[in-house]
């Protein structure tokens, strides 16, 4: 298929991968900041071209991961209710709340509908106006455009039967948050293509000078993770700290102004708690005064604690705000693949596609996942045993 | 021991917790599943039979080996591009014979239909069965219907049940799958789940999309009749082809290694996959299987499948590693390796 395989073929892939090896002197640690990069570095094996001293941690930017828990149990009181239509993207029925899991309210008879677009949720508020519609706008930059625009048409349209219950993030301040925790071991960061599709990288380079690390703007395929990877390298060790676009046939410098300008209309920045993470200043959105009317928090008069300092811990025993810090990997985890599984999750990396701990799961490479291989087996002779004995 | 007390029986124990419900993703033929039947379902039936955990259980009466199978279908849309509920319904029932290498003879069939449901749609959906179970050699036997109130159903559900005979005497089973077979697919995967979807969601794309739907017992029947020693044969339905590949080697406990070259994905699949996040190796199918061969029989078994239009395009996806560790090593196009797992919960709601 045209634009795809050509980034994913073995000669192309093998020459870049020595080209990686020759450039590299000494370890280094690298942080792909988007879910989506990780999900392809596991699914498609890529640490397997890399040397053995250069270490991908995987960064913060996996929407269903970082919504805060808040957020979730604010979204299973709603979806509770009669007379609520409540939307959302797929994923997001699984992650699991304080106390229980959107798709278990679904069971429970809640009228909860998994929607591709928050338009099509607006198109069901139209459809239903005896319903109150509540989509679960969710994500970092690249939804916002998405979601302001329904919360705009609503508006334009008076669609009063609409709301949203709004968990949206801001990629920059959280790249900046990382860099001043003292624990911190990432030593350059490969940014979501994706946001930068829509932000452009103007925020980028005084990031890059104040904290002294490469970032660069890289895509999602195969080839462009490890062009991504060869550009900061180089930059390693040539002891450089800027900014480079690996995904320039996508993302320009100033990004999509006009999703920019939509994004400025409808939503205000605001300080925001990260699930796992904490509290990140100026790292979230929330709507303007004048689209108050289609806040579904407000609306429904639920408490607002993800802007403040006071929101929920998740105290599963989940180790995601690790993880998604670079500080630890999912096998780390005393429940990976125990307890904490796909159709079981403790936490939210197990749920979504993006999430670093469900991608080690479903796609744990051969080499790399001795000790998860281990235990998988040692459950299925354990199974196979059991079964025997009945 | 009080009489007021309860006594537990110990072999059935409650494996989910007391509020726990079913999910959707307990219908999705993967892992969830998989905990459902083995968990909770299995130990109320034990029985040796039921525990071959096949498509199709395998009975012995006199000196007749029979194969006897049941599938339910609550699609939606009823409707879709290259297929139908009443088509699904004689396949999934045929393939599920078809996969023990038994000739499907007879079927029942019940219907359970919502008040309100158009006349003429029925009748299509009738005339779609009738269609397909002549052209399948089978016989609709007995049946039974019932009618729900408007709210309780999704227009038409159907259960059909099946019997085949067993006319050769070869084992096929995950137990006879042996180190240096070489698995076969029958043809490109994850057309049925993706046509479903697309028509759910709207998709539209420059190649229509049509279902894989198909009865697969001719080109099984052939290799048999051509005396090909099938080891073990699996349709892929929920789940996919990875799903299938995974509980294989984990009844087999054998090590199988997959190339991605080598499996067939129509463009239309991919870019619908990629579009919308999903691994065609976890989409569902509805006429597409995988057979375990020795080598030296594989070319000729290719050969043979190959003159049936269902199975026109088959060809060798991988082998059967030393090694009794159960898994599926999944070489990239790049050459990277990774591991297969079953498909964990729903990919996508009720496809067949």
């Amino acid at each position: 298929m045209k634009y795809m395989h050509e980034y994913r073929q073995a000669d192309t892939i093998k020459q870049l991968a020595d080209k990686i090896a020759d450039v590299t002197s000494q370890p280094w640690t690298i942080m792909e900041v988007c879910g989506g990069q990780t999900n392809a570095i596991v699914k498609f094996g890529l640490q397997q071209f890399l040397p053995s001293h250069i270490e991908l941690v995987h960064g913060p930017g996996c929407p269903v991961c970082v919504t805060p828990v808040d957020i979730i149990d604010n979204a299973i009181d709603i979806a509770a209710r009669p007379n609520v239509i409540f939307c959302s993207f797929g994923d997001m029925l699984r992650v699991p709340g304080s106390a229980k899991d959107l798709q278990s309210v679904k069971a429970e008879g809640g009228d909860i509908r998994i929607v591709y677009s928050p338009m099509d949720a607006l198109k069901l508020a139209q459809k239903h106006p005896d319903k109150e519609v509540v989509f679960l706008a969710i994500g970092f930059e690249t939804t916002a455009p998405a979601n302001a625009m329904a919360a705009y048409q609503a508006r334009a349209k008076g669609i009063n039967n609409f709301s949203l219950l709004t968990s949206q993030f801001l990629v920059p301040p959280a790249i900046e948050a990382m860099c001043q925790s003292p624990q911190s071991r990432i030593q350059g960061f490969l940014a979501a293509g994706h946001v930068c599709t829509i932000m452009g990288y103007e925020s980028y380079p005084q990031l890059a000078e104040k904290y002294g690390v490469p970032i660069v703007v890289t895509g999602f395929e195969p080839l462009d993770i490890l062009q991504g990877i060869f550009l900061c390298v180089q930059q390693l060790e040539q002891g450089r700290s800027e900014v480079e676009n690996q995904y320039s046939r996508v993302v320009s410098q100033q990004g999509n102004v006009p999703a920019q300008q939509m994004i400025t209309e409808v939503f205000e920045c605001q300080s925001q708690s990260w699930r796992g993470i904490g509290h990140i200043p100026h790292s979230g959105l929330r709507l303007r005064e004048t689209f108050r009317p289609f806040d579904a928090g407000q609306k429904f008069g639920l408490p607002d604690r993800i802007s403040s300092a006071n929101s929920t811990d998740d105290t599963t025993g989940c180790i995601s705000g690790e993880i998604m810090q670079g500080l630890k990997k999912p096998c780390d985890c005393i429940h990976f693949a125990k307890q904490c599984r796909p159709e079981s999750p403790i936490g939210a990396p197990m749920v979504s596609s993006e999430g670093a701990c469900a991608a080690y799961y479903r796609y744990a490479t051969f080499n790399e996942s001795v000790a998860f291989n281990k235990r998988a087996t040692a459950q299925t002779s354990e199974k196979t045993a059991k079964r025997r004995d009945q | 021991m009080t009489k007021n007390q309860i006594e537990i029986n110990p072999e059935c124990p409650l494996p989910f917790s007391a509020n726990e419900r079913v999910t959707l993703g307990h219908g999705s033929g993967g892992q969830l599943s998989h905990q459902l039947l083995t968990e909770l379902i299995y130990p109320y039936f034990d029985n040796p039979i039921l525990a071959t955990g096949h498509d199709s259980a395998l009975l012995s009466i006199g000196n007749q080996r029979l194969a006897f199978t049941t599938d339910s279908f609550v699609v939606s849309p009823l409707f879709f591009p290259g297929g139908d509920i009443g088509k699904l319904a004689i396949y999934g029932t045929v393939n599920d014979l078809a996969m023990s290498g038994a000739k499907p003879l007879y079927l029942s069939c019940s219907l359970i239909l919502e008040e309100g449901l158009p006349m003429n749609t029925l009748s299509t959906v009738l005339a779609s069965m009738s269609h397909t179970a002549e052209e399948s050699g089978i016989k609709l036997v007995t049946g039974d219907t019932k009618v729900v109130e408007k709210g309780k159903g999704d227009g038409i559900y159907i259960n059909t049940s099946g019997i085949g005979v067993v006319a050769h005497d070869i084992c096929i089973a995950p137990q006879q799958i042996e180190k240096g077979d070489l698995i076969i697919l029958s043809g490109d995967i994850g057309r049925h789940g993706m046509a479903v979807m697309a028509m759910r969601e709207g998709l539209t794309f420059d190649n229509p999309l049509n279902s894989d739907c198909a009865a697969l017992s001719d080109p099984i029947q052939s290799l048999l009749n051509e005396g090909i020693v099938i080891h073990c044969l699996r349709d892929l339905t929920r789940g996919g082809l990875a799903t299938a590949l995974v509980e294989l080697s984990e009844s087999a406990e054998k090590t199988f290694l997959v190339e991605e070259t080598a499996i067939p994905v129509s463009d239309a699949v991919t870019g619908a996959c990629e579009m919308l996040g999903l691994d065609p190796c976890y989409v569902a199918n509805e006429g597409r299987f995988i057979a375990f061969i020795p080598a030296a029989q594989a070319e000729a078994a290719l050969t043979l499948l190959r003159n049936h239009s269902v199975s026109a395009t088959s060809c060798i996806i991988g082998s059967v590693d030393e090694g009794n560790k159960s898994q599926v090593v999944y070489k990239t196009t790049m050459g990277s390796e990774r591991l297969m797992q079953r498909l964990p919960g729903e990919q996508l709601p009720r496809i067949c």
